[in-house]
């Protein structure tokens, strides 16, 4: 564990120090901002358009922010060739994968608490209340959701040549899970066999990234909490969902030649 | 693991390679693969300094990278103190300087050493006196809180050498550690190749420099298109050349050319 720890605190000290996670926080809140301080046809309600759209920039920038370091974790440490000094010493292959996953998993978690800080700032100032544990659900199950797209960017880096191409691969897979992945039932249904088995195959097969998704709506039109037994069982599927894509991760690496 | 030297001490052989053969897949469709290393046999013997030398091409950074675990061989096997090569556990006690030193540029040189002390397991209190004293070797003391990218190509060398040095190692692999150095640089990598000689450590290095291999090597080995031409101490290998660079082009069966 030493090990993972070690290359864990290296993931997270290198996406400090770079300008992504700054540039797309300061992009959103910029957003943000300017549309909290308009108030369009003059409707009471607008703080929930506000909110909405707040939290799908949240998703867009932590996605982006997700995939895009996770993609190149691998890659930039064969192309700079930091990786021949590291695996000559005592780390094995599969140590440095986790460690990757964990540093770029708890650096997104820290983008998140960032990002919902200014939300919860932002809805407070207009609606004068702070629903904290809606924000905490919905910012858990979002953090577990990105802990399986940054496992599934980082199979695809040691799958894919091009860094950019696993990036533009992972955005297209996770934006279609997110958008139809829940349509994909009623869709078998109407559909003859062999087709219908194979689109209900596909939809088991998937990790259902839309149940965090939804979580928003939880937030923008103040519904009641979650049951905390579902935030507990959703959290275990998106990891092992997470954990399944790191193993399949490792075994790639595994004979891989590094030189 | 023990042998006999030509002085008749017993000597520890603490790097092994037995019948290596390496192939590379051709990606090309029908091509036959690449043959890197064919079938062999090295030994380096514990507290030698042993020079490992070819032409480009020669299988020299091969025979490195399946010592290290990067690559597998298709054949044969290695052993580092009598552990196999592919588990991470051999690799405990080297200290590895690639031929290219490219490092998190990211980090100072003192986090960087920071961090490879924690993959060796070193304790905080003993990695501080590590870091305190391999950066003093290389002396780089002054740029420790610097960041990496800042430096100079012979500092980014030097940071390389703390690296290979920060765990104590028992062996030290080189990869052509004084490849594009100015002579100021190359004369300190070989003054510490010294000093770790003086100190009973084993360095095991690639080079093209023969002059530097002939002033610091106990032994040489001369392999060319993956096959061993020669093994032995360097006045075996010069026998009645005039210098290991005569030597050297005779055995890898250099004809020079006639001026037109």
């Amino acid at each position: 564990m030493n090990n993972i720890f070690a290359v864990a605190g290296i993931v997270i000290k290198e996406l400090y120090r770079r300008k992504d996670f700054y540039v797309l926080f300061i992009l959103t809140v910029v957003i943000c901002l300017v549309m909290a301080s308009v108030n369009i046809y003059n409707d009471n309600e607008i703080i929930r358009y506000i909110k909405a759209i707040c939290l799908l920039l949240i998703w867009i920038s932590s996605l982006v922010i997700a995939i895009t370091a996770a993609a190149r974790l691998i890659p930039a440490e064969r192309e700079q060739r930091t990786l021949l000094p590291l695996l000559a010493k005592p780390l094995t292959r599969a140590q440095l994968i986790f460690g990757k996953f964990l540093g770029c998993w708890l650096a997104c978690g820290l983008v998140l608490v960032c990002f919902y800080a200014f939300f919860g700032a932002l809805a407070a100032s207009r609606e004068h209340h702070w629903p904290l544990l809606n924000y905490f659900q919905a910012a858990f199950l979002h953090w577990t959701a990105l802990g399986v797209v940054i496992a599934l960017s980082l199979l695809g880096s040691l799958v894919f040549a091009a860094p950019s191409s696993n990036a533009t691969i992972c955005f297209v897979v996770v934006a279609a899970i997110m958008c139809i992945g829940r349509y994909l039932d009623s869709f078998a249904l109407a559909h003859p066999e062999p087709a219908r088995s194979v689109i209900w195959a596909i939809y088991y097969a998937i990790p259902h990234l839309e149940i965090p998704f939804d979580m928003r709506n939880l937030i923008v039109h103040d519904w009641p909490l979650v049951g905390w037994q579902f935030v507990g069982l959703d959290a275990v599927y998106s990891l092992a969902y997470a954990a399944v894509f790191l193993v399949a991760a490792c075994l790639v690496f595994r004979r891989k030649a590094v030189n | 693991m023990g042998g006999r030297s030509n002085t008749g001490r017993i000597m520890n052989v603490i790097l092994r390679t037995e019948k290596l053969r390496v192939e590379f897949k051709n990606r090309e469709f029908r091509q036959t693969p690449k043959v890197a290393l064919l079938g062999l046999d090295l030994e380096v013997n514990a507290g030698e300094v042993f020079g490992f030398l070819g032409p480009n091409g020669a299988g020299k950074t091969t025979t490195i990278n399946v010592l290290l675990g990067f690559v597998q061989p298709t054949r044969g096997s290695a052993s580092l103190f009598g552990i196999d090569v592919r588990q991470p556990i051999a690799r405990q006690r080297i200290g590895y300087l690639p031929e290219m030193t490219y490092y998190y540029k990211f980090l100072t040189a003192e986090e960087l050493l920071r961090f490879y002390s924690r993959i060796f397991s070193l304790p905080p209190a003993e990695a501080g006196k590590r870091i305190d004293a391999v950066l003093k070797l290389v002396e780089l003391e002054s740029a420790r809180r610097r960041l990496i990218k800042t430096y100079s190509k012979g500092m980014q060398q030097r940071v390389g050498l703390a690296q290979a040095l920060i765990n104590n190692p028992d062996l030290l692999i080189l990869d052509e550690p004084t490849s594009g150095l100015d002579p100021l640089g190359r004369m300190k990598v070989r003054e510490i190749i010294q000093r770790l000689k003086n100190e009973g450590k084993t360095v095991f290095f690639s080079s093209h420099e023969l002059g530097e291999v002939e002033t610091v090597c106990d032994r040489v080995a001369i392999i060319n298109q993956g096959e061993l031409k020669a093994i032995g101490s360097v006045g075996d290998i010069m026998g009645r050349h005039a210098s290991l660079e005569k030597a050297f082009l005779d055995i890898v069966g250099y004809q020079p050319q006639s001026a037109p």
